[in-house]
């Protein structure tokens, strides 16, 4: 008979995108809870979370997209801009009576373009993707002042009332303080973002070309010689983050109903930002996609928390994010050289150990 | 003779026929475009001097900060293999100390202006230092590690500030962001040329050069060879904070203010472009730091263009975008591979022609 609790039971250890998902997780939850029983009061609905989705899902989606970039070892700094575009020419082509449909084929295809021209840059003629990203960056902000220095807002009927749809769960609501029942909504990007997690979930775990992106990325030598072929694979992780911002800009559209030059103005930071956070490497080979969107909520309720402890002033939030950031970055490389048996503290002390030495020779030398 | 002719149609000039190339490209088009762009004129301030004025001025003159912060990152992206990309808001950190420091006095004389710069170069060495410690000891990428400072610099700067936008009024402020009374060319100028002395005297008396590019090359055997990585990329960033804070002090002498949220906004990517443009390797190795300034100048030269030709400024990035994208493709190992097989396919076909004519 089979043992019932092989499925439960771990032979081999946990991998480093594994451990490192964990922590974030453990830490969006420690953080959410201790909120919670320290501030109370807006944290104990479910309307909060359900708020933090609702402002962060087109993050959470060009996050995605980062992420499989990130995993592959490379880097995507345009999706920021490009979202900002496709917002405004949605916006643009639904006020000059274009359709629904069309204005979502537009988005799609303004990000397949991007994704496709940066890819090509990047993995066929081998330029480095920071500085094809930074001109993508630079061309979608560009365009999409061109397109329109005002700002825009949606007059299209058909797509106001889409945008004006949400799933209500009424029980999860509140009542406020006047007696009035206060619902508990999540907008339809949600549910989007939602199904890109999933979906980038699975490309990453159980496809062909996501289990190549991993071998890409941690060691792009050894890929080659296991016959992957790694201009595609490369290209092709482009292409899916160009295409994930195309998505992200048309749900900022949804939640926002307006076009403005400073649409997603540093976003990509951001979105780097939750990537990091949710154990995502820059080297590359590590990382996923549950990871990075509890890599988003940790920023967003870190942010929320500090409003809500009346820091009001903008500077804080700042402030607190780059802290956190630090920490995260710290806590990652403390782990991860602990794992490969170098303890960082020990390389620390030998550092200065070695500085001071060096200090006293010159001393020494020079009487 | 030969052979000269032979490396400079194989890619030449070393890393520097890119940035050359360009510059010739855009020299060109301007005198096409409007064969007065490049004059040159004398024209009074408002102070009465004799100053001279004109596009080339501008160019060289409002490249300065880009200059100066791209023969900093030079060197880390060298040592590093990546970029810092918190220099604009450690920038605006520097120039809000350097103002600090000059309104707590009562009045501002020379020694006060050099002591300011002094506590700024002192807190940008400080933050520096921190990128560098991430970086060196913590094994951090480097864009990850300044991404913090990134985050929250242009916050502390404002803490600094309380919050306000102070302004400095004295002359010698004017001086150092306009002009030197009896002097025509603008005093940024003399600065650069000051701190590109400055570095080529550190790599004509040290070692930091060879054992910059050694770390930067192969991290492992330099150590093996006796270079402590560690220091050198530690030092690295604590150089780049220096011209972080020369490039921020000369920021806020130009306005006479400090404004956190605008001073030198969005100069880290530019500076990594000059990097690039220069012919360095992004991922670290050799550099020159001759063509990262040159990159600097391109990068002005094709901005100031782009204003000549009645772009709006927001406007201004999709263009460069395009430059850039021209640039670097151009620069690219697989086009320069093809490019160099057609060539020498063209050479032996020419051969052949003669050969076959002769024999005729």
């Amino acid at each position: 008979m089979k043992n019932p609790f092989k499925l439960f039971k771990r032979k081999e250890p946990l991998t480093d995108t594994q451990l490192l998902m964990t922590i974030t997780i453990v830490i969006f939850f420690i953080m959410y809870l201790s909120a919670v029983f320290g501030l109370g009061g807006g944290f104990l609905h479910a309307k909060q979370i359900f708020d933090m989705l609702n402002d962060n899902s087109s993050l959470i989606i060009v996050a995605c997209g980062l992420t499989v970039v990130m995993i592959g070892g490379g880097i995507d700094i345009s999706v920021g801009a490009v979202t900002s575009l496709v917002v405004m020419s949605c916006v643009l082509f639904l006020n000059r009576g274009g359709s629904i449909i069309g204005s979502i084929l537009l988005a799609l295809g303004i990000g397949l373009v991007f994704g496709i021209v940066q890819g090509f840059l990047i993995s066929y003629l081998e330029i480095q993707p920071f500085i094809v990203t930074l001109a993508g960056l630079f061309f979608a902000r560009g365009m999409t002042t061109i397109l329109s220095i005002d700002p825009q807002k949606s007059q299209h009927e058909a797509f106001n009332t889409l945008r004006g749809k949400k799933i209500k769960i009424s029980w999860l609501g509140y009542t406020a303080k006047n007696g009035n029942r206060i619902p508990a909504q999540i907008e339809l990007g949600v549910v989007v973002a939602v199904i890109v997690v999933i979906l980038v979930v699975i490309l990453l775990k159980y496809f062909r070309l996501g289990r190549n992106i991993y071998a890409m990325g941690g060691n792009q030598q050894s890929a080659l010689m296991l016959g992957i072929n790694v201009k595609r694979t490369r290209f092709l992780s482009y292409v899916i983050s160009g295409l994930l911002s195309g998505i992200s800009g048309y749900v900022f559209l949804m939640h926002t109903g307006a076009g403005n030059a400073t649409n997603a103005a540093g976003m990509e930071m951001n979105a780097i930002a939750s990537a990091i956070i949710g154990g995502t490497l820059l080297t590359g080979g590590v990382g996923s996609a549950v990871g990075t969107f509890f890599g988003t909520m940790s920023l967003t309720t870190i942010n929320k928390i500090v409003v809500a402890s009346g820091l009001n002033e903008p500077y804080w939030q700042k402030i607190t994010t780059g802290g956190m950031l630090c920490f995260f970055i710290l806590l990652q490389s403390v782990v991860l050289g602990r794992r490969s048996g170098k303890k960082s503290s020990g390389k620390i002390k030998a550092f200065f150990r070695r500085l001071i030495n060096s200090i006293r020779k010159k001393k020494k030398a020079s009487t | 003779m030969e052979n000269k002719r032979k490396k400079f149609l194989s890619g030449g000039l070393g890393q520097l026929t890119i940035p050359l190339i360009a510059i010739a490209i855009l020299v060109i088009f301007n005198l096409i475009r409007d064969p007065g762009f490049f004059g040159i004129g004398i024209s009074h301030n408002n102070d009465g001097n004799a100053v001279l004025s004109g596009n080339i001025i501008t160019i060289i003159n409002g490249a300065s900060e880009l200059a100066i912060l791209a023969m900093g990152m030079t060197i880390v992206t060298a040592a590093c293999g990546g970029q810092d990309i918190s220099v604009g808001a450690a920038a605006a950190i520097a120039g809000s100390v350097f103002v600090k420091v000059l309104k707590s006095g009562s009045s501002i004389s020379v020694g006060t202006v050099l002591l300011a710069f002094a506590f700024s170069c002192v807190v940008a060495m400080i933050f520096g230092a921190f990128n560098g410690s991430l970086v060196a000891i913590f094994r951090i990428q480097p864009m990850i590690a300044t991404l913090i400072l990134y985050t929250c610099g242009r916050s502390i700067a404002y803490w600094i500030n309380g919050g306000a936008t102070p302004t400095v009024d004295s002359s010698i402020i004017k001086a150092i962001g306009g002009f030197i009374p009896g002097i025509p060319v603008p005093t940024p100028v003399f600065i650069v040329l000051l701190m590109a002395i400055l570095f080529k005297l550190l790599f004509r008396f040290t070692s930091l050069e060879l054992f910059t590019q050694s770390v930067g090359i192969n991290g492992a055997a330099a150590r093996l060879n006796g270079i402590n990585p560690t220091l050198i990329k530690l030092v690295s960033f604590i150089i780049l904070g220096v011209c972080v804070s020369v490039s921020g002090c000369i920021g806020v002498s130009r306005l006479g203010l400090i404004n956190h949220e605008t001073l030198l906004l969005d100069i880290e990517m530019d500076a990594i472009l000059a990097v690039a443009i220069g012919g360095n390797n992004l991922g670290g190795g050799k550099f020159r730091i001759s063509g990262s300034i040159i990159g600097a100048y391109v990068i002005q030269m094709l901005t100031i263009t782009l204003y000549a030709m009645k772009v709006p400024s927001t406007d201004v990035k999709a263009y460069k975008a395009i430059v850039i994208i021209l640039l670097v493709v151009i620069g690219s190992p697989v086009v320069k591979a093809r490019f160099s097989k057609l060539m020498a396919r063209i050479s032996e076909n020419w051969k052949k022609a003669t050969v076959k004519g002769a024999e005729e």
